[in-house]
């Protein structure tokens, strides 16, 4: 018997282009038996779209594939899950006002084995045996985030999938959800089932997996063992030269008080209480991190201090100067444009860049104006200071755009971002907030956008860095301000904790301490 | 008492055109297809309805029942062409779906009243069908069940679609929530990824729900010729019906067992100007009362945020598969 019958699949000179963008140019691609695999790659080095082509989303252009030494053609989602691949999405692919139970028989022939009851039980049982825990009768909306993956992994397995492709898993889990996940990950391997994990995490990568395969701009670079590899090594396959991984922290001597934020109450969209009487100051020259599990207030919290979000209790102070005397002006109960006009230049970079930051059908000339058209008097806009601003910020952030005048949607995600952050910077802000602004953003692109938080600390501005990736707020962060639930479990000092620690506190450990 | 179950006579006869619209359109809804020309199928059903029962007098002799069977089966065929023109626009070609729908209503009601008038001509005149025809369309006669005091006319002294009407109504809703087949229909609607990655053919769904549906509210038009207006077409017959059905589907909040009451409070509120006239009350204010009924059905719905007794979340977006 050859070398090649103990492979799951093997891919070979995979091809795929949408419209003139190549996405995949000749990869090659093995998965073993009983083995965790890394998928690595930048945001646009087509790792989603290889394996999208394996789970029967997309067809190749050129190359073929074999699933357990047959030769196979996969045309759709059911011929992937008929050969026994699954792939968990990074969007879950779920119907909200189904059941557990009815999302995993979606789409199965009716029999015996999908009677409700037999059902529940079977799905009871690959709970137990991979040691989930899930109600088969919950309504999907119902769920939590790590609970509705929970579902996917779930679903994939019920069908009988012996491959596994999940896309960017931990991107939404705690670190301790994560470190459960990669347990589940380990009992599924030692089940001799085959898994890939696609992720730009390296720490993930070392973790987890046996051998890593590292993809850029849509070529294989290599496939190597995970024991050889280090996060130095990785980093430079991935991005195609040598990075400092290092994120910096300059100190900043001078701090001064800019934000007292007093026992803050406010509302989310469905009238429940999102931010429950929280306390915090905020410093200019500093920058603090926001960490939290996703829906626990950060976007409240951020949406409460620019005006946009109602506030039911507390207060917001803002140092500030009017009329050549220094007072605290009281931000609450007044609306983002009553704010602007006292003089307080707050910038904020929401989490939704295209749908509450910039407008993705309209180029940079008019986004830049959608910030300054005030400073203009008369009936009439002035395109020509937006227009220079534009060209300036073009050049001053390295901005890849056919022109100032392409919309902005046809712009990559790194790229919007630099545009949405270098317009907020160039109105010379007090304070700025960010909601996490390297979401979705390749290595080369966060770290520039970390530059730039670190210019404007210096400059003396206040930085509210609201983020996900924890060792990044670790690293960049001065203070770090945990929330749970809508409220604050501690507020750390991120050089002398741990990341078990503020993950404790994500999940509502309590905390004394109070940093720097 | 006599005046009430007129009423609820009069209200069941107006509710069960509008019913079956309903019924239709949210057949349609269900599978993520938003379709606006359930007045255009209603006209296209009405008009070949009528045609169908005229010509198979005219042509087979065919008089009674089969003429009546003739109009079902032509009108139903109808109403499913129209929607067959929609599912290919929005599900092939991918065409926006609020502007087919809008299409399809001010064709169908052209088609409608150009056959409609074309057809009288033929006939000389006016086109009517034979009475005995029109005996088929009237109400039946169910013996002892309709001789029960009181209970006997209010459920059982109407016309035979009446019945078909409340059979679609209870099977759509056993198909919809027993049935596999009704739960992949539904996550069609909810999220077309979802169910195609899933493993189910989105297309086919689409295509199948859409166009029963169709055929649906061709039935709903054909019950306007048929039994509103006995046998005779009548210039813009159908005016205004098709949009009330589209209004009621919001009303019945997607579901065709609450169709069923739904539209008999909204038959209900067309006939009670005449059941319940109040001196100084114009005509005008009487017929805005379902779009009342509707506004204040949308604004509960959105204080309830309900997210099951909503419309299907993909609604009126197309799918294609290899979107980015």
């Amino acid at each position: 018997m050859t070398q090649e019958d103990k492979l799951a699949i093997r891919m070979r000179h995979i091809s795929k282009s949408f419209g003139t963008v190549v996405a995949l140019d000749a990869v090659d691609f093995e998965l073993k038996e009983g083995e965790i695999h890394a998928l690595l790659g930048e945001n646009g080095s087509g790792k989603t779209t290889l394996m999208n082509i394996l789970s029967g989303i997309y067809y190749p252009d050129d190359g073929d594939i074999a699933i357990m030494g047959q030769d196979v053609a996969i045309c759709s989602p059911k011929d992937a899950f008929n050969l026994g691949i699954g792939m968990i999405h990074q969007h879950f692919k779920l119907v909200d006002v189904l059941s557990v139970a009815e999302n995993i028989v979606l789409g199965l022939p009716p029999s015996e084995e999908t009677k409700r009851k037999r059902l529940n039980q079977t799905i009871r049982d690959i709970a137990d045996r991979y040691g989930f825990d899930i109600k088969p009768e919950s309504k999907i909306y119902d769920l939590s985030v790590s609970e509705k993956q929970t579902v996917e992994i779930i679903k994939v397995l019920y069908r009988g999938a012996n491959m596994l492709i999940l896309d960017e898993p931990t991107a939404v889990l705690t670190p301790q959800e994560t470190e459960k996940l990669f347990d589940i990950l380990r009992a599924m391997k030692a089940d001799n089932k085959a898994i890939v994990i696609i992720t730009h995490k390296l720490n993930e990568v070392l973790a987890v997996s046996d051998r890593v395969t590292i993809l850029r701009k849509g070529q294989k670079i290599d496939t190597i063992p995970t024991a050889t590899a280090n996060r130095q090594i990785l980093t430079e396959m991935m991005v195609g030269r040598k990075v400092d991984l290092q994120i910096e922290r300059p100190e900043v001597t001078e701090r001064k008080l800019m934000l007292q934020v007093n026992q803050l109450t406010a509302l989310g969209p469905d009238g429940r209480k999102m931010i429950d009487r929280i306390s915090f100051d905020a410093y200019g020259g500093e920058i603090l991190g926001v960490a939290g599990i996703s829906g626990s207030g950060q976007k409240e919290l951020c949406e409460a201090i620019a005006g946009l979000c109602p506030v039911v209790g507390g207060s917001i102070l803002f140092e500030t100067k009017l009329n050549g005397v220094d007072v605290a002006e009281n931000l609450v109960g007044q609306t983002p444009e009553a704010i602007i006009r006292k003089g307080i230049s707050l910038a904020f970079v929401p989490e939704d860049r295209l749908g509450m930051g910039l407008v993705a059908s309209h180029d940079m000339i008019d986004n830049v104006m959608l910030k300054n058209y005030r400073d203009h008097k008369g009936p009439f806009v002035d395109r020509q200071t937006a227009r220079e601003a534009a060209e300036e910020m073009v050049d001053a952030l390295e901005i890849v755009t056919p022109g100032v005048r392409t919309p902005i949607r046809q712009l990559s995600g790194g790229n919007v971002q630099k545009v949405l952050l270098g317009r907020e910077i160039r109105s010379n802000p007090q304070m700025l907030m960010v909601a996490y602004p390297v979401r979705g953003l390749d290595i080369n692109a966060s770290f520039t956008i970390y530059r730039l938080l670190n210019e404007q600390k210096m400059k003396g501005v206040s930085v509210i860095f609201v983020g996900e990736d924890l060792d990044v707020l670790m690293e960049i962060s001065d203070r770090l301000l945990v929330l749970c639930h809508g409220r604050i479990s501690g507020i750390v000092d991120p050089r002398t904790v741990t990341k078990e620690h503020v993950g404790l506190l994500m999940t509502g450990g309590h905390d004394e301490e109070v940093g720097a | 008492m006599d005046r009430f179950i007129n009423f609820m006579n009069a209200a069941v006869l107006a509710g069960t055109p509008l019913l079956l619209g309903t019924l239709g359109e949210i057949l349609t809804e269900k599978s993520g297809n938003l379709n606006l020309g359930v007045e255009g199928m209603m006209f296209m059903g009405a008009i070949s309805g009528l045609a169908g029962a005229w010509f198979a007098e005219q042509w087979f002799g065919w008089t009674g029942v089969p003429a009546a069977l003739i109009a079902l089966l032509i009108s139903f065929l109808a109403g499913a062409f129209g929607a067959l023109i929609y599912a290919f626009l929005t599900v092939t070609l991918r065409a926006n779906q609020n502007v087919t729908g809008l299409t399809l209503a001010i064709f169908g009601t052209g088609f409608g009243n150009f056959f409609g008038e074309l057809l009288g001509k033929r006939a000389g005149g006016f086109v009517t069908v034979t009475s005995a025809t029109k005996q088929a369309f009237a109400k039946l006669d169910l013996g002892p069940l309709s001789q029960i005091p009181v209970l006997g006319r209010l459920l059982f002294s109407y016309n035979w679609l009446v019945y078909l009407a409340v059979i679609i109504a209870i099977m759509m809703h056993l198909f919809l929530r027993k049935t596999r087949r009704g739960l992949n229909l539904r996550a069609v609607g909810e999220s077309p990824a979802t169910a195609d990655a899933g493993g189910i053919n989105v297309n086919v769904y689409k295509y199948l729900a859409t166009v029963v549906g169709g055929g649906i509210c061709g039935i709903g038009g054909m019950y306007m010729t048929m039994v509103t207006t006995s046998g005779v077409w009548v210039h813009n017959t159908i005016l205004g019906y098709g949009w009330l059905a589209v209004a009621l589907v919001i009303f019945a909040t997607w579901s065709p067992a609450r169709a069923l009451y739904c539209g008999l409070i909204f038959g209900g509120l067309m006939m009670l100007r005449l059941y319940l006239p109040i001196p100084g009350v114009p005509q005008q204010i009487y017929d805005m009362l379902p779009y009342v009924a509707t506004i204040v059905v949308l604004i509960v719905m959105s204080i309830r945020q309900s997210k099951e007794y909503a419309q299907p979340k993909s609604s009126g977006l197309n799918y294609f598969r290899e979107e980015r």
